[in-house]
């Protein structure tokens, strides 16, 4: 549990410190007219971002938990580890320029240039799907050799992180279809370019996801 | 007012209820004085606490309660008297936490000199295994479990020849001698717990745990399984008899070993049949039973099944209640089989007799008694086959009118009251849901139809 | 870059006026009204929790009594009681009944950041329940796993609702899990986005900082769960082996080898220790402001007070393995652990002792949801020091799995936070409903419900003493324990069907409030909250008319030196000295 132990201990000690300094120097029953600096808003950011951040160290927590299972079952005698289909390399490769072309998109949509983000959508969608359907070959790769996701642990953790992955990034993908359709549509510029800042900060974050699972289980 | 008042009531009351009760700790019947010593500190600590914040807090109610001209204090905080009760609660959860990690410390550091025994618990049944005079256990696996193997054994390790098997729910140990407790689960989670040696821990299906303690008591303890296993946990129970050294020593050389249990012949049916002319006067010819002179069917049943309740009726487990009129009649009969070997061989003659079903002679509602059945399916199998592993006889095709004797029996505590037959107790346990007369016969009407 | 109060920025509000009766109080996104059908919703699976309780009584206090009871359906019925009361009762009507309700209202916002997912969350969570009570009539019937759904005896032969009823039992908790996460994504980006101009952390009622931390412990301790309802799905289903060791069950292999029952308890109890926190932090918030307001004093040490709802919810998360001191996990964890929930005391203490500090010179009204609140203290110090025998691993090898246990968690995670539930409905319905409730009514109800609870609860740690061990469907005859302990059983029960019956008078005096109950004033308790200050009783739509509140000073302004009132509301300036009622309130 040592894992989910530290990944929880670092996101809360963030939380109570900032939790603490904004409380450890107030006297909260001295009444004072209210001024420009008596309101606290927390991060200036907008609700949207607050609630991604929220739900980001939910999934960190998740992912964390899932870790630290994987670790306590590794160390149990019945463990084989698994040799990865080579072609992870290739849709790792795949989610990480999935990951740049957002933020290219988002560069040009902050910077005010929406007209011409549709190019990197689009590439950061079929990138996208194209790494979700290289997980599925590797899936397959698997099962024709024989390996199937009962037949050892370190099989079944593979499964089971790699198609909560997976489900993850589909639901990424709701987000980005919504996106989409938006900039289509001609919509809004800020909500588009708010938009796309949203899906590729969640992008990055399931990159890094990726990255530590996949290192994790070459390592294991 | 009055909630002041009560709240002072529910002190003294809950105080006076503490000094009252009949109800508490059994005598201590092992090392584990520690144990209650702490016990006996957290009261003391947290009892002061109890009776002085809640009296304060029943003085503050009558003497700040509202009245019209009356106003509350400002006072956001004071600092003095926050820290003083933070110090005083950290020193008091101390006192209680120190003591508490010294004996854990005993707890989780065995004497060098324990002797082992291990516990094996399975839905619902406990067994033991000593190590024998090598003072060494055998390898054992889970997946090389069957019935001719209940405890997984290796047969080629030589650890394990002399292993002493146990297989009912009564262990036994020497009194005044440390004993680590190797728990071993077969199933699920189970739980090893003797309310009077104050320890317990649970049995881990694909590990082994452990707990020690040392009796220093004489006398015969309840085992309970502690941790939810099922349908039946209430009825998972055993025993720990303490007693002195010779007594242990006599008890564990008459039991059998591995080897011995491997090597035992098996029984012969033709030595069995001359016994068997006893037998047939009432149980028939072809073991078919006899109504009219109360014997049921016997052929067909399960030969361990068979052999325990000889022993049981031997023994004295079976068929010693003053009211049960007909297992006094076969006790006798019983006795005259002298030894198991004699056991074995009139049961294999029994195991050579047609298997015909029993006429169906009760009726009842089967709707009902299917439902009833549901219960029953967890260990006599969905189609009352009976299995082995779960201690369960047959039931389907066997004589009702003595099935239903049998139920209501248990029910009254004619049979399986006596403390050493554990199964008829776990029998006795289920039987209970059978209210009346009229559910028992729809039950054994559904049996009719397996 | 200058603030901007964002709860001004009314774009960022998705703001919908509802239009018909079915958006209006059906598919609604007004906090209020779906704090309500939350209430609702889990108050119903409540009473089913309760009825089965009083089955489960009934067998204990008068073993094979009655024919609709035996070992399968009893198992079932402490399974689906546990799992009820814990997750969709008070989870749910804490967060997301009193949290939807005084969120906005205490910050001074118009509603949820986000209301559409608001109303999403509670159509999830409504799923969770149907899902729930599907598993009643399936068939097998529900599980029997306990609540605790230990592994491998939850997914086994053994256990009743084997076939479909631990299924649906997961897949329930799974789609709870979602609703929550909707529900609290909402709770915490409101709490630090949409307060409104001068309520800064610091001045948030405890209320709003219990649910606000609750929310946190929930979002991060939830996914636990989660990770061990999906893994044990999965061992159930397709027979993978993440819990299931090699094992030969009822005389069969089911084929599984070398899995780790111990490592679904460190998951499920990861969620499982938070859990009585998300359930205690929340109550403890309630009962801080119910006590100031009515003995009209500031609750004594509001910084420590929060402070010590933080530390709680941090120390929250490495005491789990408390609930595993006998399951055979390393015993040298033993002394980790006991440490620290030992620890855990010390804030939890000075909780209590600022409950009681601020009743001190105060100046008590001892109207119904006083009662309840100091009722509340009482309870939780019981259940609160019988924590400290458990928590002691030492102590806790007698008692774990006894009656003890079952009495300790009932006390303090049952009695305790339903009396703040009671008390805080109390409180608060003349601004939930626009009435008043009967008086004389709820004195009744809380005097049978908490001398009632006593008198089962208090006796039951008797039981645990002597050795009763918990989740038996009966005892049968022992050499170990007195008959009397089947008298003290039989009285509990008694105790427990009376509690039970007079619940009635509370859906009396809710029935009765609706139809008769006389115009609530809309402040009636003169409190200095924001939400007794809205222009409309009960609020409006948006809460606020025109002009959202400014808030200018803390919660608790009751009886300051120099002002003839003993109260000042949060949204009255400074720089005002009201000397009567009714000034310097804006509206």
């Amino acid at each position: 549990m040592e894992i989910g132990l530290i990944v929880l201990a670092t996101m809360l000690a963030t939380l109570l410190g900032w939790l603490l300094k904004q409380s450890f120097n107030t006297q909260p029953w001295v009444a004072e007219a209210v001024d420009e600096a008596s309101y606290q808003a927390p991060f200036n950011a907008r609700p949207k971002l607050v609630a991604l951040t929220t739900f980001l160290a939910v999934a960190t927590s998740f992912f964390a938990l899932i870790l630290s299972a994987y670790s306590l079952r590794m160390e149990l005698g019945d463990w084989i580890p698994l040799t990865e289909p080579q072609l992870l390399w290739v849709n790792t490769g795949v989610l990480v320029l999935a990951s740049v072309a957002f933020q290219w998109t988002r560069n040009l949509a902050v910077s005010g240039r929406t007209s011409q983000i549709k190019p990197g959508l689009f590439l950061a969608g079929v990138l996208t799907v194209a790494f979700l359907v290289g997980q599925l070959i590797a899936w397959q790769q698997l099962n024709a050799s024989g390996q199937y996701m009962t037949s050892n642990p370190s099989n079944a953790f593979f499964f089971l992180l790699t198609g909560i992955h997976a489900l993850h990034i589909l639901g990424g993908m709701y987000v980005w279809a919504r996106a989409t359709i938006k900039t289509l549509n001609g919509g809004d510029a800020v909500e588009v370019s708010h938009s796309i800042e949203l899906c590729t900060i969640y992008w990055h974050f399931l990159l890094l996801v990726w990255l530590v699972l996949f290192g994790l289980m070459l390592s294991t | 007012m009055p909630l002041a008042v009560v709240l002072i009531l529910l002190v003294v009351g809950s105080l006076v209820f503490h000094v009252l009760s009949p109800w508490t700790f059994t005598p201590l019947a092992s090392n584990w004085g520690l144990i209650d010593f702490t016990i006996d500190i957290t009261f003391w600590v947290t009892g002061a606490v109890f009776v002085a914040v809640n009296l304060f807090m029943a003085y503050c109610v009558i003497k700040f309660r509202y009245k019209k001209d009356a106003r509350a204090t400002y006072e956001p905080e004071n600092k003095k008297l926050e820290t003083w009760l933070t110090a005083l609660t950290a020193v008091g959860v101390a006192a209680m936490l120190t003591p508490g990690l010294f004996v854990w410390a005993d707890f989780v550091n065995v004497p060098e000199d324990a002797h082992e025994v291990e516990a094996v618990g399975q839905q619902w049944h406990w067994s033991y295994r000593y190590p024998g005079d090598d003072g060494r256990f055998g390898e054992v696996d889970a997946e090389r479990i069957s019935a001719d193997n209940p405890f997984g054994m290796d047969p080629d390790d030589p650890n394990g020849q002399d292993d002493v098997l146990v297989m009912h729910p009564e262990a036994r140990l020497p009194i005044n001698k440390p004993v680590k407790f190797l728990l071993r689960s077969k199933d699920v989670l189970h739980d090893f717990a003797i309310a009077q040696f104050r320890v317990k821990m649970d049995l881990v299906p694909g590990m082994e745990t452990f707990l020690w303690l040392t009796p220093t008591e004489l006398g015969r303890f309840e085992l309970l399984c502690e941790e939810l296993c099922g349908i039946a946990h209430h009825t998972m129970r055993g025993a720990v008899i303490v007693e002195e050294q010779d007594d242990f020593d006599a008890w564990l050389a008459a039991q059998a070993t591995y080897s011995e249990i491997n090597a035992q012949p098996a029984g012969n049916a033709a030595v069995g049949a001359a016994q068997y002319a006893v037998c047939a006067a009432c149980h028939g010819q072809q073991g078919e039973g006899l109504a009219a002179l109360n014997a049921p069917k016997i052929a067909g049943q399960d030969a361990w099944y068979m052999k325990r309740q000889l022993q049981n009726y031997k023994s004295g487990s079976r068929g010693a209640h003053p009211d049960d009129t007909f297992g006094k009649q076969m006790a006798p009969m019983a006795a005259m089989l002298l030894d198991d070997t004699a056991i074995n061989n009139v049961i294999a003659h029994i195991q050579t007799f047609p298997d015909e079903p029993a006429p169906a002679t009760i009726e009842g509602n089967v709707a009902n008694g299917a439902k009833l059945y549901n219960i029953c399916a967890y260990c006599h199998g969905a189609a009352g086959q009976g299995i082995q592993a779960m201690n369960a006889p047959r039931a389907a095709g066997m004589t009702d009118w003595y099935l239903a004797r049998q139920l209501q029996n248990f029910k009254d505590g004619v049979r399986g009251a006596h403390p050493t037959d554990f199964y008829g107790f776990q029998m006795g346990l289920m039987a209970n849901v059978l209210h009346d007369e009229q559910a028992i016969n729809d039950l054994v009407a559904y049996i009719n139809t397996l | 870059m200058g603030y901007v109060a964002i709860a001004d920025r009314d774009h960022e509000i998705e703001h919908h006026d509802p239009q018909t009766f079915i958006t209006k109080y059906v598919w609604s996104q007004d906090h209020k009204v779906i704090a309500i059908q939350y209430a609702g919703t889990a108050i119903f699976v409540g009473v089913i929790a309760l009825i089965l309780s009083a089955m489960m009584r009934l067998q204990l206090g008068f073993p094979d009594t009655f024919s609709f009871i035996n070992p399968e359906n009893y198992y079932q019925f402490i399974t689906m009681h546990g799992m009820i009361m814990v997750i969709y009762l008070l989870t749910a009507l804490f967060l997301g009944g009193f949290g939807n309700y005084l969120i906005p209202l205490m910050c001074g916002s118009r509603d949820m950041v986000f209301p559409y997912l608001n109303m999403l969350s509670y159509w999830v969570y409504l799923l969770s329940v149907i899902i729930l009570l599907i598993s009643f009539f399936v068939p097998g019937g529900s599980t029997g796993a306990g609540w605790t759904l230990y592994p491998p005896q939850a997914i086994l032969p053994g256990t009743p609702g084997v076939e479909w009823g631990i299924l649906l039992m997961l897949g329930s908790l799974a789609v709870f899990i979602v609703a929550f996460t909707m529900g609290g994504l909402n709770y915490v980006t409101t709490v630090l986005q949409a307060r409104c101009r001068g309520m800064t952390l610091m001045r948030m009622p405890l209320s709003v900082w219990g649910i606000f931390i609750a929310t946190i412990l929930g979002l991060l301790a939830f996914p636990a769960l989660l990770v061990s309802a999906i893994m044990m799905l999965l061992d159930k289903t397709i027979a993978t082996s993440f819990f299931m060791p090699a094992i030969s069950s009822m005389g069969v292999d089911p084929g599984h080898t070398g899995g780790s029952p111990i490592l679904f308890q460190h998951l499920f109890w990861f969620f499982g220790h938070p859990e009585v926190y998300i359930v205690a932090l929340p109550a403890f918030g309630i009962v801080s402001d119910l006590l100031s307001t009515h003995a009209r004093k500031n609750i004594f040490g509001y910084r420590m007070m929060v402070w010590a709802i933080i530390a709680i919810g941090g120390l929250s998360f490495i005491v789990w393995a408390h609930h595993m001191y006998v399951s055979g996990m390393n015993p040298y964890f033993g002394f980790f652990f006991a440490t620290t929930t030992l620890i855990i005391a010390v804030p939890t203490a000075i909780k209590v002792y600022n409950w009681v500090l601020t009743l001190w010179e105060g100046n008590i009204h001892l109207r119904v949801p006083m009662l309840f609140a100091i009722a509340f203290i009482f309870t939780f110090i019981h259940g609160g020091l019988t924590g400290l025998f458990l928590g002691n691993v030492t102590i806790d090898l007698p008692l774990s799995d006894t009656y003890f246990v079952v009495a300790h968690f009932h006390m303090v995670m049952g009695v305790s936070p339903v009396l703040v539930v009671f008390g805080a409905i109390y409180h608060w319905w003349p601004k939930i409903t626009g009435r008043m409730y009967n008086e004389t009514l709820g004195k009744w109800h809380f005097w049978m419900t908490f001398l009632g609870t006593y008198s089962i609860y208090l006796p039951m740690h008797y039981l645990g003493f002597a050795g009763v061990p918990r989740r038996y469907f009966a005892m049968g005859n022992t050499d170990f324990l007195p008959e009397s302990a089947q008298t003290l059983n039989a009285s509990i029960t008694l105790s427990a069907l009376f509690v039970a019956a007079t619940q009635i008078l509370f859906f009396v005096n809710v029935f009765w409030s609706l139809r008769k109950g006389p115009k609530a004033d809309p402040n009636p308790w003169d409190a200095t909250t924001l939400e007794w200050q809205t222009p409309d009783t009960p609020p409006k739509h948006g809460n606020w008319g025109h002009d959202l509140p400014e808030c200018h000073r803390w919660a608790y302004d009751y009886s300051v030196p120099g002002y003839e009132d003993d109260f000042i509301p949060q949204n009255v300036p400074a720089d005002v000295a009201p000397v009567g009622r009714d000034h310097g309130v804006e509206h």
